[in-house]
């Protein structure tokens, strides 16, 4: 009696399960679907038949393309900055005991729980005292700042798993410390680096209320879009948003099946 | 030399940190108590009304922010811990599997994934046009500009914030443990209650703290969705920083949400035991 009413509970809660993941995904499925819609009109709003076309031209809307672009270069310089930085602090802090130990884990504790909106203002308000333009450089190192929290606590975490009695050996057997690092501390922490790298340029392409804030005229993917609400968003948006997420899930199925080969 | 490592694998980052988090924190602060405007200049006068006519002007957008993150927060808790629950215990070889899917979300622009939930739920969309076109809804039926469809849309943009950590927790449970209490005469119920849920608690506290904080500071969700009657406080200052460039009364309140926010987070860890979660956590 128990057991059948055992069996039923977890039944509903499998469906429910699935329930919730569809409700996850329907958005998603709405936005790979309306850049498939030939639409008439200026709103892209209901369904109007089955094209290509916005495939073929995908780059017609200059600006939106120019705001892409824009995106993609601040993530990646902002993720390549990010990366390094963060990763000398995570070695320091994962790796060393120093007098200022507790203050820096503060300090990035600081920088994550601090709220977009918060982080955003407070360097406008820098920016407009140092009588500092706002551009793509502005956006670069407001996107470090946020990234670089979440770089030094994944690869800390990474270097809390590194046995040093590896380092000592390599020591022993002569090599510096740059030869050290180069060839066993800097492997051993790779995947914990590139998972860094992974996480630093998703925050940096997807951001949008920091960036509001810090970006002068310059615009990236994410401003582009909310700027184009209230004139309807042309289907060029959900086509370049569809190939994103496709590279993205790609990407990461690709990666876990790497890592799944190596263990 | 050695010594000195540390302190110079740091130094960049405290540069960074210093200089872009914790002086603009200071300018901020300092252009809360300054008067002037836009284009004589600000200067500093002290002048802590700037604080009471913000939060006085602003209340009604503030408690909303407060209400619709704190709704959203315990419906994502109410809706997302029975699917870390039935990932965690019965998963089995897929867990995997359903922590991928739950997480396709985010390989979609936060902005456009909100301005499709917000398609989903038009007026004439796909959902509620076909229901009204067979006649079950009434035609002025909507959901888009009114608080429902705020606090749907921040739900469904944070839920797998609270997934993860409360999956994370119930995955270090150990079915023994339940085994044994149900050996010794518990019901499925008190199992529940007396093992599973307290081992899960320092799992919802991680999941409310990364949902509460960003869920009340958002302005994307009410801007999209919530049309002009639902303004939260991060579009008021948002709208103040960049239309109006009244920076002290944008700092000022900049400041009241964070100092509220921080206050909630206190009273609510304190509230829950921090000793005991944080106990609880190290394990």
């Amino acid at each position: 009696m128990r057991d059948a009413r055992t069996r039923i509970g977890d039944r509903l809660l499998h469906a429910y399960t699935w329930l919730v993941i569809l409700w996850l995904v329907s958005p998603i499925a709405v936005m790979i679907m309306f850049g498939f819609n030939d639409k008439k009109s200026k709103s892209n709003a209901t369904w109007q038949g089955f094209t290509f076309k916005w495939y073929g031209e995908l780059f017609a809307l200059t600006d939106l393309t120019q705001a892409l672009v824009n995106s993609l270069a601040i993530a990646i310089v902002s993720t390549v900055v990010t990366v390094v930085i963060g990763t000398m602090l995570g070695l320091a802090l994962g790796r060393h005991r120093f007098r200022a130990h507790g203050a820096t884990n503060f300090l990035v504790f600081a920088a994550i729980s601090t709220p977009e909106l918060v982080m955003g203002a407070s360097l406008l308000s820098l920016f407009v005292s140092a009588n500092l333009p706002r551009d793509a450089v502005t956006i670069t190192i407001a996107h470090v700042l946020f990234s670089l929290s979440f770089v030094t606590v994944t690869v800390r975490a990474r270097v809390g798993t590194l046995d040093p009695s590896l380092e000592e050996a390599a020591r022993d057997l002569g090599a510096g410390p740059w030869a050290t690092f180069r060839q066993v501390t800097l492997p051993a922490i790779m995947p914990g680096v590139l998972a860094g790298a992974m996480l630093a340029f998703a925050l940096s392409i997807d951001d949008y209320v920091v960036t509001s804030f810090v970006n002068g005229s310059t615009l990236t993917f994410p401003l582009w879009i909310v700027g184009s609400v209230k004139t309807g968003i042309p289907p060029q948006v959900n086509v370049m948003g569809t190939l994103i997420f496709s590279v993205g899930v790609l990407i990461a199925i690709i990666n876990t099946i790497a890592s799944r080969r190596r263990a | 030399m050695r010594r000195l490592t540390p302190y110079l694998l740091a130094l960049p980052g405290w540069m960074w940190m210093a200089i872009f988090l914790v002086v603009p924190l200071g300018a901020m602060a300092s252009v809360s108590l300054q008067t002037g405007n836009a284009i004589d200049g600000f200067v500093m006068t002290f002048s802590v009304s700037n604080y009471s006519d913000a939060i006085g002007g602003y209340s009604i957008q503030l408690v909303r922010s407060l209400v619709y993150g704190g709704v959203a927060t315990l419906a994502m808790l109410v809706i997302g811990y029975p699917v870390a629950y039935w990932i965690a215990f019965k998963g089995g070889r897929h867990k995997s599997v359903y922590l991928f899917l739950l997480l396709l979300p985010f390989f979609v622009s936060f902005v456009l994934r909100t301005i499709s939930w917000g398609f989903l739920l038009a007026d004439d969309g796909i959902l509620l046009g076909t229901l009204k076109s067979w006649g079950l809804l009434h035609p002025d039926f909507r959901v888009l500009a009114t608080s429902f469809a705020v606090v749907a849309g921040l739900t469904y943009n944070f839920l797998p914030f609270m997934i993860l950590p409360i999956y994370v927790a119930l995955e270090r449970v150990d079915p023994r443990l339940v085994e044994a209490a149900q050996d010794l005469y518990a019901g499925r119920g008190t199992a529940f209650r007396k093992v599973v849920l307290p081992l899960s608690l320092p799992g919802v506290f991680a999941g409310v703290l990364m949902t509460f904080v960003p869920a009340t500071a958002d302005p994307v969700n009410a801007q999209v969705l919530g049309g002009t009657s639902n303004t939260m406080i991060g579009n008021i200052i948002q709208t103040e920083y960049l239309i109006n460039n009244d920076y002290p009364t944008a700092s000022a309140l900049s400041f009241t949400l964070m100092a509220v926010l921080l206050v909630g987070i206190f009273a609510y860890a304190r509230v829950l035991g921090t000793e005991n979660v944080l106990e609880a956590a190290a394990r």
